[in-house]
């Protein structure tokens, strides 16, 4: 497909179907995810592309009657196998969503050494520069380096945000998925994130879900167009933006439906 | 103006005029009743009310230090009993009952709640007064806890509830077991209500009567013993109000001013605990 021979693999699903009761959400994907790159999965609400992303760290089993069939290879591994557990799993794949969760309770650094903490055993020092390397890795480090302490509730909208990525990548995660991670917020801080993608994709693969084409094209290195739980092309941003193989894709793009 | 623009503004009036005046009229009882208490309790507070016990019938003077520390240890020991108890079933309730033994418990506690308070005070004189052979301070609790139990149970499963499940997601996709999620995520995001919810439930509990005439029993002298009988106000104002002597009623009209704001002081203390934790977020 369109991983070429020179880039190692990372992330591969394997005819992915997810289920919600009988309804499938998502049919039979296959879709590869090249090591250092960013993979956009675009596609009109209720495509199944927020649940395709949701299989990949296995958050998807949690919502009650949901179900999984099919793989998906980390490393080569399927995260799917008896012997893997899931919640170990999710420490190795960050996630951010739609909107900005910060632990209420928690200050600012609490909320980035939450992922450290739950792994257990490292001393404090080591826990106090990984939190300071997740705030710069969000670009964050600069607005609140003087204020660690305080509620993470204070901070603005897009910060709050950025808060959650430096969470999600405190416990150097292999994978980043992001949740229309832009959603919510105003187009400065929206700005922010997209240029973190490009910074973060040195350190890890990264997998966005988005409804904005633009976004979609200024962020990705690939691009996956879903449409009703199907995955319909799949392709070099460039390629797919300029030159779709699919007509449903090319309407897609123009603007002609979704 | 129109006639029935000036129907409507009328109308708007007289709607406005009539939930004051009801609202006036809910208000109107607690004023009543701490006015009343005021008049004729507040003279008798002085130094030896709080710091003596009784003295025999008939004399003046005497205090009701007992009754007061008397309470105080009674309900301490429900809180102490009550509120783990009642705190994990409304956590179970909203984390975990989803099935069909939630349905179960929730629908007991449900029961419970509507339960007559005098009725737990049988069960405690039942299961605890009669095996053992006397009445206790300890029955007494155990009475008050089983009372604040399904309360305790039902407000921590409302507040445990209104966490917004984004941030339990949010835990679980960091690497969080479910258990740690309850615990360190949602728990502590929803600790200001529990905290109002469990101070709710003590100072509801703490004017209880009915259930410590069968447990507790009432006690003139002094005591510290949880295996004894105890006083505590809500007792000493039932034998007090309801005996011969005017000295007595005097101590009763006191007692109960004094027991109205320990309630309200408990209660003014859940508010707080309420602002502090959400003033901000609001």
């Amino acid at each position: 497909m369109v991983a070429s021979a020179n880039t190692r693999l990372r992330l591969e699903a394997a005819h992915v179907t997810a289920l919600f009761g009988h309804q499938r959400a998502v049919r039979d994907v296959s879709l590869l995810f090249p090591a250092h790159t960013v993979t956009a999965i675009i596609g009109p609400s209720g495509c199944g592309k927020s649940t395709l992303l949701r299989c990949l760290n296995r958050m998807h089993e949690l919502t009650p009657g949901a179900t999984v069939s099919g793989e998906v290879l980390l490393d080569n591994v399927n995260i799917y196998g008896g012997d893997v557990n899931p919640v170990e799993l999710r420490r190795r794949i960050g996630m951010v969503f739609q909107r900005p969760t910060p632990f209420p309770t928690m200050s600012i650094y609490d909320n980035v050494a939450a992922g450290l903490k739950v792994n257990g055993g490292r001393p404090r020092g080591e826990i106090a520069d990984a939190v300071e390397r997740a705030l710069r890795q969000a670009a964050l480090w600069d607005e609140v380096s003087d204020r660690l302490r305080t509620s993470a509730l204070a901070l603005s909208g897009g910060q709050q945000q950025r808060l959650c990525i430096a969470r999600a990548v405190a416990p150097q995660p292999e994978i980043l998925l992001l949740d229309e991670p832009t959603a919510s917020l105003d187009p400065a801080g929206t700005q922010r994130i997209e240029e973190l993608c490009h910074e973060l994709k040195r350190l890890y693969t990264i997998v966005i879900v988005t409804h904005n084409m633009q976004q979609a094209a200024r962020v990705s290195d690939y691009t996956a167009f879903m449409y009703l739980g199907s995955l319909i092309e799949v392709g070099r941003t460039n390629d797919v933006f300029t030159k779709p193989q699919v007509e449903q894709t090319e309407a897609y793009i123009t603007g002609r439906f979704g | 103006m129109s006639g029935r623009a000036l129907r409507r503004h009328l109308t708007s009036r007289l709607m406005t005029v009539l939930v004051i005046i009801l609202s006036f009229t809910a208000v109107l009882a607690l004023v009543l009743i701490l006015g009343n208490l005021i008049a004729k309790g507040a003279s008798s507070l002085d130094w030896a009310f709080f710091t003596r016990s009784p003295v025999p019938a008939g004399q003046s003077g005497g205090g009701v230090a007992n009754a007061i520390v008397g309470t105080v240890i009674v309900v301490g020991l429900a809180a102490l009993i009550g509120v783990p108890v009642g705190v994990g079933a409304g956590m179970y309730l909203a984390e975990y009952g989803a099935g069909r033994l939630g349905f179960l418990v929730r629908f007991i506690a449900d029961v419970l709640n509507g339960t007559p308070s005098i009725v737990i005070g049988i069960v405690g004189w039942t299961f605890i007064v009669k095996p053992s052979g006397r009445f206790s301070a300890l029955a007494g609790s155990v009475a008050l806890a089983i009372l604040m139990i399904p309360m305790l149970a039902r407000t921590t499963e409302e507040m445990v509830r209104l966490v917004p499940h984004s941030l339990r997601e949010a835990a679980l996709a960091l690497g969080y077991p479910r258990w740690r999620t309850s615990l360190k995520i949602v728990a502590r995001t929803a600790m200001g209500g529990i905290v109002t919810g469990c101070l709710v439930g003590i100072a509801r509990v703490a004017g209880e009567t009915a259930p410590l005439l069968f447990t507790a029993l009432g006690n003139l002298n002094f005591s510290l013993a949880v295996g004894q009988p105890m006083q505590t106000l809500s007792l000493q104002i039932y034998v007090y109000a309801t005996g011969p002597f005017d000295e007595w009623h005097r101590l009763a009209w006191a007692s109960a001013l004094v027991l109205m704001g320990l309630v309200l002081v408990i209660s003014l203390a859940a508010r707080w605990v309420t602002r502090q934790r959400y003033g901000s977020v609001r």
